[in-house]
């Protein structure tokens, strides 16, 4: 029976196969996956927004939506009908099929990674034995769709987010890929089920996450900021920042493609927190033994909603970022700390058994974070503004 | 150390957040349709004209003076006078508005033509939902829907509207004495006109107080 409910669309997915042919059953199997990913993924999607909305109100000491339907819940309903329904407008001297594609390519792009994520037992699309690379390839080319959306738009405000988007989402690829390079270094593979599997042991009935762990932990915390800065979220919504962009790469967009820039932002953020869910807090393993008899994926689908809720909660509480803060973050702090990261893990690797490791890990991850962090945090002290040449 | 500031923060909206579901004084919303706040005394957005009495018509205070129209900032007022003189509230007979327009959608709720006059005859109102799905014609208004009664103004603005209610009281007492006074130097004309001198020697005095208090 427990068996059943964890492979129940595994299960289901044979059965609806087994009516048809044998020579088309490969091709039937995967466009079902496709078909349940993209079906899934943009209600989670509803959700999040749903639950976004709501609870940045409640943080804001409002009620959030509540108009359509009971507690404001058919409100996704609403928001997209009205996005059907709305005209769609591209700018006479944009460049209409850079300006049409890049929705479509950032949409297409964001579903791509989905392929290799293992969101179940047995529930991996793709399962190559280099999924952990494929992701970050695929997830570097929203970039791509960034810029086409920015400059075919022919407008200043899109071409500057469309800029700077692609600024941060270079310079924070790079502390994303050696965070997550820690966890490719212990497990020895690239493949996010051997990467599963290693962490879907217990001891105690405790998990073996990678998060409970002094170099996990710190990569963790590493890859969640740089996946922040990656999915353009606040505090790092430099690129849409609509206090002086109006709404970034995507100001000329209108209708059913603004909504489909929505959907590619949120779709993209759970796809990263699937990753990180992957990595570091053990994918569709139970946080405990005792609780092994509920379904992988609903593991792993509550993993990646938590995530959303911290991502919701981080929107609610920090303020953006400046473009040089951002990136003296981005290259003095978060990368040298990352790069640290794959020594202590190293360390950790080589050091064997026993308590020495956690003491000389976490001492050496805790002193230079701390050492790091008062050396960013001292201000730098102008004297009085002086002109040299204005009277 | 680093990070201290951002763990505050997280704490300081995880505690409005759920702090919103328990404690109700936190939520200051109001839903509006449903509910509704009382509005503040000083509330004002477009003005309207006093009547006394029951019938709007025949108790407008608007003499049409066409002092608000000249004005008027946006020029949103249009007066046109009548021809013939109908008694006002004192019962004198005055000039009244045969027109007058507000285009609502231009003015700005200055207050001016509030300010400027003379009569008491147009005030400000409180009424805010004003949506309508004709936007010229229906925010287009002529005299019969801006004539609001006195009661009415004694309810918005109950402060202002007493101030009001005696300064025109006053007023009318002064209008009465000197017709009063008027009438008894007429009487006395009428009564002696023998010694023709000395009724109008009697009359002044009593008639000048009156005259030098409404010019001061």
């Amino acid at each position: 029976m427990i068996e059943q409910a964890d492979q129940i669309f595994v299960i289901l997915a044979h059965w609806v196969v087994s009516f048809l042919p044998v020579w088309l059953q490969p091709y039937v199997m995967v466009l079902l996956g496709v078909v349940g990913i993209i079906v899934t993924f943009p209600a989670l999607f509803a959700i999040t927004v749903l639950l976004e909305r709501k609870g940045l109100g409640r943080m804001q000491n409002r009620f959030g939506p509540n108009r359509v339907g009971p507690y404001g819940i058919f409100q996704p309903v609403a928001d997209g009908i009205k996005s059907l329904t709305k005209e769609d407008i591209v700018p006479l001297s944009a460049d209409a099929v850079v300006h049409f594609l890049a929705p479509v390519f950032l949409v297409v792009v964001v579903f791509m990674g989905y392929a290799v994520i293992p969101i179940g037992r047995n529930m991996t699309l793709v399962n190559i034995d280099a999924g952990l690379l494929f992701f970050f390839a695929i997830g570097a080319s929203t970039e791509l769709s960034v810029f086409m959306a920015g400059w075919s738009s022919r407008n200043k405000y899109s071409l500057l987010g469309a800029m700077r988007a692609v600024a941060q989402m270079i310079s924070y690829e790079v502390p994303l890929l050696m965070s997550s390079v820690a966890v490719v270094m212990m497990t020895g593979s690239l493949s996010l089920n051997k990467i599963v599997d290693l962490q879907n042991q217990y001891t105690y009935g405790l998990p073996h996450w990678n998060i409970f762990t002094p170099w996990g932990l710190a990569a963790f915390i590493l890859f969640a900021i740089a996946a922040t800065a990656e999915t353009n979220r606040s505090p790092f919504d430099l690129p849409e920042g609509e206090s002086e962009l109006v709404a970034g790469y995507f100001t000329e967009y209108s209708g059913f493609k603004f909504a489909l820039f929505f959907l590619g932002e949120y779709v993209g953020m759970m796809g990263i927190s699937g990753i990180g869910t992957t990595l570091f807090l053990g994918g569709f393993s139970a946080p405990l033994q005792i609780l092994g008899f509920m379904p992988s994926w609903f593991w792993f689908f509550a993993k990646i909603m938590l995530s959303m809720c911290v991502f919701i909660w981080v929107r609610g509480t920090l303020p953006r970022l400046r473009q040089d803060q951002l990136m003296n973050f981005a290259w003095k702090f978060v990368l040298p700390l990352s790069l640290l990261n794959l020594v202590v893990a190293a360390t950790w690797r080589f050091m064997g058994e026993g308590l020495l490791r956690w003491i000389v890990c976490s001492a050496i991850l805790l002193v230079v974070y701390v050492f790091m962090g008062r050396l960013g945090m001292k201000r730098e002290h102008f004297g009085p503004r002086s002109y040299r040449y204005a009277e | 150390m680093l990070g201290e500031g951002i763990l505050k923060g997280l704490g300081e909206t995880a505690r409005n957040f759920a702090g919103s579901f328990v404690s109700a004084d936190r939520l200051t919303t109001v839903q509006y349709p449903e509910e509704r706040i009382a509005p503040i005394e000083a509330t004002r957005d477009f003005p309207f004209l006093v009547y006394d009495g029951d019938d709007w018509e025949a108790g407008l205070r608007c003499v049409a003076c066409q002092i608000c129209e000249k004005e008027c900032p946006p020029k949103c007022i249009y007066i046109v006078k009548s021809t013939d003189k109908k008694p006002d509230a004192l019962g004198k007979p005055q000039i009244y508005p045969a027109r007058f327009d507000i285009d609502i959608s231009v003015c700005m709720s200055c207050q001016i033509c509030v300010e400027v006059c003379p009569f008491e005859a147009i005030k400000m109102d409180t009424e805010f939902e004003l949506s309508t799905t004709d936007r010229f014609g229906g925010l287009l208004y002529d005299r019969k829907e801006l004539a609001k009664s006195n009661e009415h103004y004694h309810k918005i603005h109950p402060t202002e509207a007493a101030e009001v209610d005696a300064r025109l009281a006053e007023e009318k007492v002064k209008a009465d004495t000197k017709a009063k006074a008027a009438a008894a130097a007429a009487a006395a004309k009428a009564a002696a006109p023998k010694p023709a001198a000395a009724a109008p020697v009697v009359a002044k005095p009593v008639a000048t107080p009156v005259e030098s208090e409404k010019q001061g």
